[in-house]
């Protein structure tokens, strides 16, 4: 918003009232064509999607047309009644909504509007949150969690009667998860409340900008068949392509802003020798720090938050000019994490080593460099991490992407090519998840009593729910009232009731308050706080400072002295007490890295695609550094290169095991699952296996039986290995034993109500509710595989499991193309994945074998039998 | 696939000496005292979802179902004459009032023809209301003393329940949770066996002064066998 500075053309600044033309003359600017055109749309009644690039001034176009409306807005008269809020701002992320008060709070004030704007978080006191209901100011700032609650009110209707627009931001990134269909249900009421609402909608590039015009407006399909009453809302009818004329797709306007100049990408072309395997790059560590030394500020992205730690350290220890580079990610005590976000805002840093806390659109400092280590994984994530250079769409952004290993050079070239030629590869809008909607329909009734028919009606116009059929409504329902059971035993608990006027009713007040308590979609996952004692003191000492938090998970795997990396330093873990990790510092030692489950993303199918390519395509070789390109000349030497569309699998003998290794690039996650299936398909067959691991590009499965004669003399068949049917039985059985299925499951019980976050007078602890929910889902499935909770998790695996589907396509489409490459020693594509065997611990169903290693290793040293 | 993973999944279950008194930790989570033709079950904690229900959270109404087919596994393996139940057999003082009829006979078809005694737990310190057996206090058989919570002090051949053992190791960076069969040889705190009953770590603080700890051992329910692990390799949390 602070970057108005190139004239360009505005034949329709006419409705720019004259002090928002003072205004933009006083800074030498000129609204921009887009700002104008989404005013224009805006006044002309339509709902509007804008996407563009960042330092497009999206922000100030999306309040635009709220701001020239409040503008123009006659003064209230002496005893009219006070105004509700008259514009909604809706962000994911609560930084952002204060980011954007502060933000947008600068020119209304220099303008000279008289315009209450206030954010509502989380973190807003209760008398404020009263204040804001009593007097509510003309934008309301705040999140999908915050919405809910307004909406679960009985006073919604009134506080919303004036509401002309709501801003929602990020879009792109809000309707991908379970917090996108929650919101999308809340506006979906919020259109029943003010018919003419109309919808803003700001995002970056993604694929398909016709899924979000359709989210921004009603769905109904009365609208959809005529066109009818939804035209009110500023709704424009399009035919889409592919459906018959009579089948029109309600959209919103879209106003798209080209991309200003092409970033320069780079890629880290090193002196020095890029290593086979691992994530570290600690091989490009003085090179990107010359960078770091060259330019103003550089932004360094990567993936995990342990790379984050990792980088960071490095760059210290190579920091001989003592320049400020800082650390941030999600994990970091929130105190620590303002203190950089502020020295990031006074441009004093030089650099910032960040993960995908940063990658949404907050406005910080003069970036003038974007260093992406590791491989972007995603054309799209690349695109957007870039655009936090400069900050201004007319200059060209500069990158250098620095490949951690050989594979990841090729995924770098791949990327580099798709942002070139601007290709996307956001991930695909998926059907509103059910146990949402369990929660939204809670949340109705404890707002107001509801007609079934109507709240049915009402939901599928959200674009989410639009293909919801009233069979599954109806069982949704039932869930909340009674639990949904095929055994009608709680008739008398149910938390709604059918009342004689055929509306449904909350049955105690009780019910709203754990309504309230357990509102939203975000299941945090069980962490705890890291706090400072000093060294040797152990568990006896207390309270240093806190440096942040961390999953349990990780921590549980910790023993008294070991030591990790975190918040930028060495620490040695001393152990755990109640909620809190003690920790001590441990300097100089080498730390065991925490690996964390955030931050962590697969390979996109559109990069595997590419990469496969460049493997089967000699000419498109002289791309890469030579170090790489003679690695890929050796490997068709001494083995083969696939083609295209063909899977590679090379299988060889060595320390006494027999090896079989194989070429997907589907993805991590993809080919764990794939491993875990074959395994157990090997053990069927006889090959006797004895492990597997997966990396991003490979798949490498060892086992004591010689697994390429067995598929040399067509004892076992390849073609039947990899036959899709693997997808069926033994996929079911793995899953549902596996943690993610429990892991999904619970989080299907929280968010759906089942079990609550937190109860009105006692606070849980993540491992209670875990432990109970598993222990629920073992006995719910036994006794009711249907139940709607359960099909619920199972829908919600099958879209989380991105890799199950993945695999899917991979089988059908090598079916008849897998070429079997017997050796006799290892080739040089499997270098990289051999290097990761033995890094891996045990396979995933193994505990027992775990338990009994700990019984034997007892036995062993008190030499008993 | 390994011998290790092959004798992981061989079914087995522990005998331990208790006071004199030989007893079976079976790997389903009940102890079975072949001498005393004596089976003793802990924390059944039935109709525990209906008791949740009751304040609002619905969790399935199948809980009940599931520990009694279970218990009806071990008592039609064992068949034994007697048989204890050592409190909270009920997750409250109205459970067995609301207990289903179908539930009611299927438990009182357990009950025939053994003697069967209710110790009285805290989550159920009345006799249950409608069903055979006898309700106790606690109860001595041969060397043994049963109590639904271990004494403060020491006490040589108590077995108990009511503090729903588990245990965790960390091997090769990963973390298991079991339940478990706490003991020292000299006293034994039994694992919870309802379907809905979560557990609590035998390092956690309520444990503190039960045990001697020099031959501590957690006797770890595994899927198909018990996994005897000794104190110094387990870990809190």
């Amino acid at each position: 918003m602070n970057d108005q500075s190139r004239p360009e053309p505005s034949e329709q600044s006419a409705i720019l009232p004259e002090p928002f033309l003072k205004w933009f003359a006083g800074r030498g600017w000129q609204p921009r064509a887009h700002q104008l055109d989404l005013l224009a749309r805006a006044q002309a009644g339509k709902s509007v999607l804008l996407i563009a690039p960042t330092g497009a001034g999206k922000t100030l176009a999306g309040f635009l047309p709220t701001l020239v409306d409040l503008a123009n807005r006659p003064k209230r008269r002496p005893g009219q009644a006070r105004r509700g809020v008259h514009t909604l701002y809706i962000s994911p992320l609560k930084a952002l909504a204060v980011d954007i008060e502060r933000n947008l709070g600068k020119p209304v004030a220099e303008i000279g509007l008289p315009i209450t704007l206030e954010t509502r978080t989380g973190d807003t006191p209760a008398h404020k949150r009263q204040r804001q209901k009593l007097v509510p100011p003309d934008i309301l700032m705040t999140t999908p969690e915050q919405l809910a609650l307004l909406i679960a009110s009985s006073d919604a209707p009134r506080f919303f009667e004036d509401l002309r627009y709501i801003v929602l931001d990020e879009l792109h990134s809000l309707v991908t998860s379970k917090r996108g269909h929650l919101l999308s249900l809340g506006l979906a009421r919020l259109r029943r409340f003010v018919p003419g609402l109309q919808a803003i909608g700001l995002s970056a590039t993604v694929s398909d900008p016709d899924e979000l015009r359709r989210w921004l407006v009603p769905q109904d399909l009365s609208s959809r068949l005529w066109g009818g009453s939804a035209q009110s809302a500023g709704v424009e009818i399009t035919p889409s392509a592919d459906a018959p004329p009579e089948r029109k797709t309600p959209m919103a306007d879209l106003i798209e802003v080209a991309g200003g100049a092409k970033p320069e990408i780079s890629i880290l072309d090193s002196q020095e020798r890029v290593p086979w395997a691992g994530h570290s790059a600690r091989y490009a560590i003085p090179e990107i720090y010359g960078a770091i030394r060259r330019h103003t500020t550089t932004l360094l992205f990567v993936n995990t938050r342990s790379q984050a730690e990792f980088l960071f350290q490095e760059l210290w220890r190579a920091n001989d000019d003592n320049l400020p580079i800082a650390l941030h990610h999600g994990s970091l005590d929130v105190s620590q994490r303002r203190r950089v976000e502020k020295a990031m805002e006074t441009n004093s840093l030089r650099a910032i080593v960040a993960t995908s806390t940063l990658d949404l659109g907050i406005d910080w400092g003069d970036v003038d460099l974007v260093i992406h280590v590791g491989a972007p994984k995603g054309a799209s994530r690349l695109a957007q991490r870039i655009g936090r250079s400069n900050h201004r769409m007319d200059e060209p952004s500069q990158a250098i992407l620095v490949p951690a290993n050989r594979f990841e050079v090729l995924e770098c070239r791949a990327a580099v090519e798709a942002n070139y030629i601007g290709a996307q590869d956001t991930p695909p809008l998926v059907e509103g998840a059910l146990d949402v909607l369990c929660q939204h329909v809670l949340g109705s009734a404890v707002g107001a009593p509801f007609h079934a028919d109507d709240l049915f009606k009402e939901v599928r116009t959200a674009a989410p729910y639009a293909a919801l059929d009233r069979h599954t409504f109806d069982r949704v329902v039932d869930f909340v009232a009674t639990g949904g059971y095929a055994l009608k035993s709680y008739e008398r608990y149910a938390r709604i009731k059918l009342t004689k006027d055929g509306t449904w009713r909350i049955s105690h007040p009780r019910v709203a308050q754990q309504y309230r308590l357990n509102v939203g979609t975000i299941i945090e996952v069980p962490a705890l706080t890291v706090r400072y004692v000093r060294e040797g003191r152990g568990m006896v000492a207390r309270g240093g400072p806190a440096l942040g938090k961390i999953e349990e998970a990780f921590l549980e795997t910790l023993v008294p002295g070991d030591t990790f990396l975190f918040s930028g330093k060495v620490l040695r873990f001393e152990g755990i007490r109640e909620n809190e990790c003690f920790v001590s510092n441990a300097p100089g030692k080498d730390a065991k890295v925490p690996y964390y489950g955030g931050g962590k993303f697969p390979l996109s199918t559109y990069l595997a695609e590419v990469v496969r390519a460049m493997l089967a395509d000699p000419r498109r070789w002289k791309q890469l550094p030579d170090q790489v390109s003679d690695w890929l000349r050796l490997q068709s030497e001494k083995s083969i290169l696939p083609k295209r569309e063909d899977l590679l699998i090379e299988t060889f003998p060595r320390g006494g095991r027999h090896y079989m290794v194989a070429y997907p690039f589907e993805g991590r996650p993809a080919h764990q699952t794939l491993g875990m299936l074959l395994t157990r398909r090997l053990e069927r067959a006889g090959a006797r296996p004895l492990g597997f691991v997966a990396t991003d590009y490979a798949l490498a499965i060892w086992s004591l039986g010689d697994m390429g004669r067995m598929f040399g003399r067509g004892e076992l068949p390849l073609g039947q290995l990899f036959d899709e049917d693997m997808l069926g039985d033994d996929l079911d059985a793995w899953l549902a034993d596996s943690w993610m299925l429990k892991r999904t499951f619970r989080n299907c019980a929280l968010i759906s109500g089942l079990i609550e976050k937190r109860h009105p007078g006692q606070e849980k602890s993540g491992r209670q509710v875990n432990v109970s929910a598993d222990l629920i889902y073992d006995v719910l499935r036994s006794h009711e595989p249907d139940h709607i909770l359960l099909q619920a998790t199972r829908a919600d695996a099958a879209m989380g499991l991105l890799d199950v589907r993945r695999l899917g396509d991979m089988l059908s489409r090598i079916h008849g193309r897998i070429v079997h490459k017997g050796l006799e020693q290892i080739s040089p594509l499997a270098v990289p994945i051999m290097l990761e065997v033995g890094k891996e611990s045990v396979q995933g169903d193994a505990d027992d074998t775990l338990l009994l290693e700990a019984e034997d290793m007892i036995k062993d040293a008190m030499g008993t039998q | 696939m390994s011998s290790l993973a092959q004798r992981a999944r061989q079914p087995r279950d522990e005998i331990i000496v208790i006071a004199g008194e030989r007893v079976v930790c079976d790997r389903r989570g009940v102890l079975f005292a072949p001498d005393l033709d004596l089976l003793v079950v802990s924390d059944l904690h039935l109709e525990k979802g209906s008791s949740y229900a009751r304040r609002g959270a619905l969790l399935p109404p199948y809980d009940t179902a599931t520990t009694l087919s279970h218990l009806a596994a071990v008592i039609e393996h064992y068949n034994p004459r007697n048989v204890i139940s050592l409190g909270d057999s009920f997750h409250d003082g109205e459970g067995a009032a609301r207990l289903p009829e179908i539930f009611r006979r299927r438990l009182e078809a357990l009950m025939a023809g053994r003697d069967w005694f209710w110790v009285a737990g805290n989550h159920d310190p009345q006799a249950p209301a409608g069903l055979p057996g006898d309700t106790v206090a606690e109860i001595h058989v041969g060397g043994l003393s049963f109590r639904h919570e271990p004494s403060a002090m020491p006490v040589e051949g108590e077995v108990a329940g009511h503090l729903h053992p588990c245990a965790r190791i960390v091997q090769r960076g990963r973390s298991v949770r079991r339940r478990c069969f706490a003991s020292d040889g000299s006293r034994i705190v039994m694992p919870a066996f309802g379907a809905y009953t979560g557990s609590l770590n035998v390092l956690d603080r309520a444990y503190h002064g039960l045990f001697n700890w020099e031959s501590f051992r957690a006797y770890m329910m595994g899927s198909s066998r018990i996994f005897a692990i000794s104190g110094a390799m387990l870990m809190p949390g």
